[in-house]
């Protein structure tokens, strides 16, 4: 399986290829992609940089230009496709059905990758793209179980990659519209999950509150920590009962599955976190890279070792993982 | 190019909920006699929800039918399982009923079969290079997801392939977000594949309040709505310019038939008491997506 990492700038780039990435994912400096932050992500001549750094050394780089571009933005998606093919990136990783159109059309040799915001759970779904398009990998939502994932991956006419660590949207990607409806943007059409302009943090005599647009996301007490406002990981009140609604904050890690994984046929394994620091990506890349070695080696013999766990647990959201998904045996 | 003003039909989205079999068979008996043009029927939610089987949604389908009403078989938005894609193609196998596609497999199967199709609010469509693309694989009518706004919708209007008609989100609550989890199990500490059907018990989902009362979304099972429930009551003379053919409203467990009824007085210019309209939601309107704005906002 190869190991997929996120970089949001260029020495994230070269922490993830000097630690062992096979590739690494990335975007341009606008809303063509689904981490569209201030400060964040590359433009032409970092993008060049980039590129020469990882395929010097034997490694690719996707760019994921994975949102929706409504009539208004269409010229800038275009051009955002036509920089990608000029500059020999090794994959274009998109959802929109008219980019992949226009890209497979354009671009005939440009390999395509279906996003997970491309929101395809199962195989029928990815029959569409490779057949339409080309398209010759996947990248699955988080939503699927285990046994889910090795059937999609065993009757799917492209290649699965699937996330093992990270974030942990507990939506289907590609189809949550809780940002727009509380800020006006979504990953979809901003290529941003509450946009940091429509952040609020203020101490109360309650307690800190943070709030995305209007909506009050959550409030904390003396005691307790808070992260970065998703409506998702909000607390709200059903039923006279005030609690995590739809998901605790934690982050997904899969380290546990990997003989699972790579028995049922996953191509690639994707970490998440374009946002995060080049620390981040160092780290989890180091212990990614150790882990699907020693997976690949010895599946029989492999077991996550604690000091990778230790360290994957440090730089986690909410210091706290989850298998997510992937271990119910339920449908 | 569409630029000619219509006459919208009305549509009745499918229910989103879950309601007992004699609810259903007496909604739909209510739906037959209401002013309603085209009807969606089926589960588009959770494959659990069996209190109406296939056959249940296909003698409905018919006694619509000889109610004059046109009948569009709605599918599953998230498809995981192999049983689910199996009942899926038992739907897109009908050989009757046009079906609303709402998830990308939907538009595979029927694509490959070449039968025309409509694609629901969940498959993305934001471009008219979307469009077109699904138009040659045999798209009829697409409903616009719900926060495209009304500038956009305009641009992509523009070029609209012939032959395609445009359906909007035009009155219920809107469709957000979907999971592998079930928020109402979760809400009544059941695990999902134990939920004992709890959905059964909030016929128009189960609000979520933020910690300062204020009702901010709404929950349905694996499927998380907005609280507030999106109308567009106000835009008709704007729809009609802009040539839209199909407004839907979303089915609730109160009022449908009367907001159908409005919804026809309102295209056929004729007076509305819109305070009447207000009372009937849940809990209160919102139309920001229209209007480029968070989707919760109003005005």
């Amino acid at each position: 399986m190869q190991l997929i990492c996120p970089a949001g700038n260029l020495p994230s780039l070269k922490a993830a290829v000097d630690e062992g990435a096979d590739a690494v994912y990335l975007g341009f400096k606008d809303d063509t992609n689904a981490r569209n932050f201030a400060g964040l992500n590359f433009n032409d001549r970092t993008l060049e940089q980039g590129i020469q750094y990882a395929q010097q050394r034997g490694r690719q780089i996707y760019i994921a230009l994975n949102t929706y571009p409504q009539p208004n933005g269409w010229p800038r998606w275009q051009q955002a496709v036509d920089c990608a093919a000029q500059l020999n990136v090794d994959a274009l990783i998109a959802a929109d059905i008219g980019v992949l159109d226009y890209a497979s059309s354009t671009y005939p040799d440009l390999p395509l990758h279906l996003s997970v915001q491309g929101s395809a759970t199962n195989y029928e779904a990815l029959t569409f793209y490779h057949e339409r398009f080309g398209v010759q990998r996947a990248v699955l939502p988080r939503v699927l179980s285990m046994s889910q994932v090795a059937h999609v991956t065993e009757n799917s006419p492209l290649k699965i990659e699937v996330f093992g660590f990270g974030s942990l949207c507990v939506m289907v990607e590609g189809r949550c519209l809780l940002s727009s409806y509380a800020a006006g943007q979504s990953p979809n059409t901003h290529g941003c999950c509450s946009p940091a302009a429509e952040v609020r943090y203020s101490e109360t005599p309650q307690g800190l509150e943070t709030r995305l647009g209007s909506v009050l996301v959550d409030r904390v007490g003396a005691g307790e920590t808070t992260g970065y406002p998703t409506i998702c990981k909000g607390r709200y009140e059903a039923n006279g009962n005030t609690y995590y609604a739809m998901e605790e904050p934690t982050s997904l890690n899969t380290l546990d599955l990997l003989p699972q994984l790579q028995a049922a046929g996953v191509a690639a394994i994707k970490i998440e976190g374009r946002q995060r620091s080049p620390a981040y990506v160092k780290q989890v890349t180091r212990v990614w890279r150790a882990a699907l070695d020693a997976c690949k080696n010895d599946p029989g013999a492999y077991a996550p070792r604690p000091e990778w766990m230790a360290a994957l647990g440090s730089v986690s959201e909410g210091q706290q993982t989850t298998l997510g998904a992937y271990h119910r045996n339920w449908q | 190019m569409n630029s000619t003003t219509s006459t919208p039909r009305i549509s009745l989205g499918p229910n989103q909920y879950y309601w007992s079999h004699d609810d259903l068979k007496q909604f739909y008996d209510s739906i037959a006699e209401s002013p309603v043009d085209i009807v969606y029927l089926g589960e588009t939610v959770c494959s659990k929800r069996r209190t109406f089987r296939f056959d249940d949604w296909i003698a409905t389908a018919e006694k619509l039918t000889e109610a004059g009403k046109e009948v569009v078989l709605s599918s599953m938005a998230l498809l995981e399982a192999e049983s689910e894609l199996k009942m899926l193609r038992r739907i897109c196998k009908n050989a009757l009923f046009m079906v609303e596609a709402n998830d990308m497999a939907a538009v595979q199967f029927l694509s490959a079969a070449k039968l025309p199709f409509v694609t629901g609010p969940t498959v993305n469509i934001y471009n008219a290079r979307t469009l077109r693309v699904l138009a040659e694989a045999g798209l009829v009518r697409w409903v616009a997801p719900v926060e495209l706004s009304r500038e956009a919708l305009k641009a992509v209007l523009a070029e609209v392939p012939a032959g395609v008609e445009t359906e909007v989100f035009a009155y219920g609550r809107l469709p957000l977000a979907m999971s592998a989890r079930c928020y109402t199990a979760r809400a009544h500490n059941l695990p999902k594949d134990d939920c004992q059907y709890r959905c059964l018990d909030y016929p128009d989902g189960l609000t979520l309040r933020t910690k300062e009362g204020e009702a901010f979304l709404a929950i349905n099972g694996i499927q998380t709505q907005s609280a507030q429930t999106q109308n567009l009551f106000a835009e008709m003379e704007d729809i009609k310019s802009l040539g839209i053919e199909v407004v839907r409203i979303s089915p609730q467990s109160h009022h449908t038939v009367n907001v159908i009824k409005a919804f026809r007085r309102a295209i056929d210019g004729d007076a509305v008491d819109v305070d009447a309209l207000q009372e009937m939601m849940p809990v209160g309107p919102c139309d920001g997506y229209w209007h480029g704005r968070p989707g919760m906002q109003i005005g």
